[in-house]
């Protein structure tokens, strides 16, 4: 009785010793985990890990640690597809391949999932990190613990889904777990269990940080900084905070609701006693089509800073580039529909939802030509920033036509679920806001670390990425209109094979491209000296993030700046030598600071047993988890001992020490 | 548009900025309710699969449990208004009040799920059954969790001897006390008004 309360339904069985690949991944994870264990113990940095990161609340650090979660989970979820790829160019007719089914659905959910929750959002928010306090002239986000807080929940949500490869299995149910496959009675194992509790961590995370961006920058602007005074990529992260805010809870229901039919017996999705499989459908995608515009608007604001430092001019259109970002944002709320046409909804229904699909495609346009018209006659330099957001142009189009495309029903009656609509949103996805994400990378890295990212690397790298994507992705074009179902483990016809062997050449091109990205971060690394930004200002940049040093200090300015225009950093660089004002003469005040806290941390690592134990039906653990999240939000209430000051005089010794390095 | 933003050297305990960041979260919690909302719109229906909640209800009953989450509410008012005076003793008295009050609308309503489990309306006999829960439920934890709330308040009030902190706080939680009265107030007449038709 006691064991059931503790353990639930967790056994040694748990552990598919059978299945050479999951032995080989988990122990791969465990060796990679060991020695970065081992590591750290032998150059003593525990108590620099703990006390500097961990619990930080300083936003450039957790921006930097969504960017290592985010890049781990990409190698991860990459793993899979090149897995898939391999399958597929294999299984044609005869041969099976070398996946069992079982396995290729965990694989094709668990890429989907880790793709868009644990490298595509964090990779976002560790930019809007590091950018948006530093353009808005602000020293922190308005609410750092929360900050840290929501940080970890991420964490813990993506350690769950790597949990999940070991101990059981993950859900085979697709992305989007829809029932009544992803029911109790359908899916009698713990793997759709994973998938819900790793997304509703997860997703805590995701509205706490939408919450904090927005109170960020509603709040937080330096003085002068009106609205449309704020950079674009501030304005793109806004509406994506609130379609955050509008989104996530309706995830937490369809998932939430979803649960409580696998574990109290509930009918809300289930096929007899009145449930409703469709409401399920609707409400996952009330919430996913917002999703996917809250990864791309930020990547249409990384394309507008971009675009105008690398062309040295001023945006053009800013006002319309603005507006368009608000109709983007209210319509990704009307258009959930064009994901189901086939639903059986009436044509009147699908005929709106499919107008207002394409009336997208407007603001979107009027985007496209504001960059186009930014560069024209512009001085541009191509550096790697620049080259993905050229790249962007010409793929992006290719992807929003084939979207417009499917946004007709007769025409989705025949793409859906087929390749032609896998083919489309990668096209999306990986054209617009990866490329996008690629560009923010290299743009923001010297600002973030202080030195530059190797050029010459980053140029092959990115040639490998955009010629592998069109291998990859072109022939699922033409497979899916041929009539390819996606997800297939296997399929009879042979005329399929040589489109398949393409599209894994495809993939092993973005892996080679993937390996130079890495080397380009270690050679970075290890020439980091000579390739040291001095300046802080490694682009020649507009915005007021380039003011200051690189890293920036914890305080970020040491004085709040003024904004009175657009642009307003390069106007005063024009105006006058940014070395013009010595430290020495300038009249230091001290700075208010939030105190680092663990906080985060443990209400973080409470909710991962909560989830962990739900997951297996461990009632006495998930009792611990809940109590310990409780308790520990309540005590922390309790100290008020969060903040503290830096004295005017270290701000000046920083300062000064700044300067010098400027001006050597 | 907007004015700019004014930025005081003191600016992270601004408590200005934090219960703008309250009013953002109630917004997040305005859609996870109109989520739950929609589903039961969508699975309860005259004539639907099961059992009918019709049979069930009992408006006397819910009308009581209604008065008392008002009545609440009107303590807490009183808390707020003693707080305000910097009578701490009256406060907590009120927030006392509050939580009994409180206390009382969850038991009843716990006490009205036993009862309509007992008589065959248990959450899995039917879709509408489960939709009735799930919404009116999660009101009820919503609840609970404001009670605990109220709990640490009263503490609070008499360990931090931060005014200004303490002033914070209780705006907040006024704000998340009164958002469940009217949360309450959807979910009687759309659940039991609409559901006793």
């Amino acid at each position: 009785m006691l064991k059931e309360l503790i353990l639930g339904n967790l056994s040694l069985e748990a552990i598919p010793l059978d299945e050479p690949i999951i032995v080989a991944a988990g122990v791969f994870m465990a060796i990679g985990m060991f020695v970065v264990l081992v590591g750290i113990t032998a150059f003593k940095k525990w108590g620099c890990i703990w006390n500097e990161w961990v619990c930080s609340v300083d936003h450039k650090k957790i921006g930097i640690m969504y960017l290592i979660l985010s890049g781990v989970m990409l190698l991860r979820g990459f793993s899979d597809a090149l897995l898939m790829r391999s399958q597929q160019a294999i299984a044609a007719d005869t041969s099976m391949g070398y996946l069992p089914p079982e396995h290729y659905d965990q694989i094709f959910t668990a890429h989907g999932v880790i793709m868009i929750f644990f490298v595509a959002m964090p990779f976002m928010i560790g930019l809007m990190n590091i950018a948006i306090p530093l353009q808005i002239g602000a020293r922190d986000v308005a609410y750092p613990y929360l900050n840290s807080l929501s940080f970890w929940m991420t964490f813990v949500a993506a350690m769950l889904v790597n949990l999940s490869l070991v101990v059981g299995s993950f859900a085979a149910t697709g992305w989007l777990a829809y029932p009544p496959l992803s029911g109790l009675k359908f899916s009698p194992g713990v793997g759709v269990d994973y998938y819900v509790w790793a997304l509703q961590i997860g997703g805590v995370g995701t509205l706490l940080g939408g919450i904090n961006f927005i109170a960020t920058i509603l709040k937080m602007r330096c003085p002068g900084m009106t609205l449309m005074k704020m950079p674009i990529f501030v304005w793109s992260v806004l509406c994506a905070s609130i379609l955050i805010c509008l989104a996530f809870p309706i995830l937490t229901v369809s998932l939430g609701l979803l649960e409580l039919d696998r574990m109290m017996g509930m009918h809300f999705f289930t096929q007899l006693h009145g449930g409703n499989i469709m409401m399920y459908i609707n409400l996952i995608w009330a919430w996913g089509h917002p999703e996917v515009y809250i990864l791309i608007l930020p990547a249409f604001g990384i394309f507008s800073e971009v675009v105008a430092t690398f062309s040295r001019k001023r945006l053009f259109g800013y006002t319309t580039m603005v507006y368009a970002i608000g109709v983007i944002t209210f319509l990704s709320f009307v258009v959930w529909l064009h994901h189901f046409f086939t639903m059986g909804a009436s044509a009147n229904v699908n005929a709106f939802f499919g107008i207002a699909t394409m009336i997208i495609a407007i603001p979107t346009g009027v985007k496209v030509f504001n960059w186009l018209f930014t560069m024209y006659r512009g001085s541009i330099r191509l550096d790697t920033p620049m080259l993905w957001v050229v790249a962007f142009f010409t793929t992006f189009a290719i992807g929003g036509m084939t979207g417009v495309l499917m946004a007709l029903p007769p025409v989705d009656f025949h793409t859906h679920n087929s390749l032609f609509n896998v083919a489309h949103f990668h096209n999306t996805i990986i054209g617009g806001v990866l490329f996008g994400y690629f560009a923010g990378f290299v743009y923001w890295f010297p600002k973030a670390f202080g030195f530059q990212l190797d050029e010459r690397l980053g140029k092959i790298s990115f040639g490998f990425w955009v010629s592998g994507f069109y291998f990859a992705f072109m022939p699922l074009y033409v497979l899916g209109l041929q009539g390819v179902m996606r997800r297939l483990v296997h399929y009879d016809n042979v005329a399929y094979q040589p489109y398949f062997i393409v599209a894994a050449f495809g993939a092993v091109l973005i892996l080679i491209g993937v390996g130079f990205q890495i080397l380009q971060i270690v050679y970075s690394v290890k020439h980091r000296e000579k390739l040291r930004d001095k300046t802080g200002d490694a682009w020649n940049g507009r915005t007021y993030e380039w003011s200051i040093s690189s890293p920036p200090p914890v305080y970020n300015f040491a004085k709040i700046p003024t904004a009175n225009r657009i642009d307003e950093f390069w106007y005063e660089k024009e105006e006058k030598d940014p070395a013009h004002v010595h430290p020495n003469d300038t009249c230091f005040e001290d700075i208010h600071m939030p105190k680092n806290t663990s906080a985060g941390f443990f209400i973080a690592v409470f909710s991962g047993i909560l989830g962990f134990a739900m997951i297996w039906q461990m009632w006495l653990p998930a009792i611990f988890g809940l109590v310990g999240v409780i308790f520990t939000v309540i005590l922390r209430t309790f100290n008020n001992d969060t903040d503290y000051y830096i004295k005017a005089d270290t701000v000046k010794q920083i300062e000064l020490a700044h300067y010098k390095e400027m001006l050597s | 548009m907007s004015q700019p933003a004014t930025l005081e050297a003191h600016h992270h305990d601004g408590p200005g900025t934090d219960v703008f960041g309250f009013w953002i979260y109630i917004l997040t919690d305005c859609v996870l309710f109109g989520s739950l909302f929609a589903t039961f719109i969508v699975l309860n229906y005259p004539g639907a699969y099961g059992p009918q909640l019709k049979e069930f209800i009992q408006l006397p009953y819910v009308l009581t449990e209604t008065f008392l989450l008002l009545g609440s509410n009107f303590t807490f008012g009183l808390a707020m208004m003693t707080f305000y005076k910097r009578k701490m003793a009256w406060s907590k008295l009120f927030l006392l009040l509050t939580i009994i009050l409180g206390a009382g609308f969850v038991l009843m309503e716990i006490n009205e799920f036993y009862h309509f489990v007992h008589e065959g309306y248990s959450w899995q006999v039917s879709g509408a059954a489960s939709a009735f829960y799930g919404l009116v439920a999660t009101h009820g934890l919503h609840v609970s969790v404001g009670l605990l709330w109220i709990l640490v308040m009263i503490i609070q009030l008499s360990v931090t001897k931060n005014v200004r902190l303490n002033e914070k706080r209780m705006i907040m939680l006024g704000i998340f006390w009164n958002f469940l009265d009217i949360v309450w107030i959807f979910v009687f007449t759309t659940v039991y008004l609409q559901g006793a038709l």
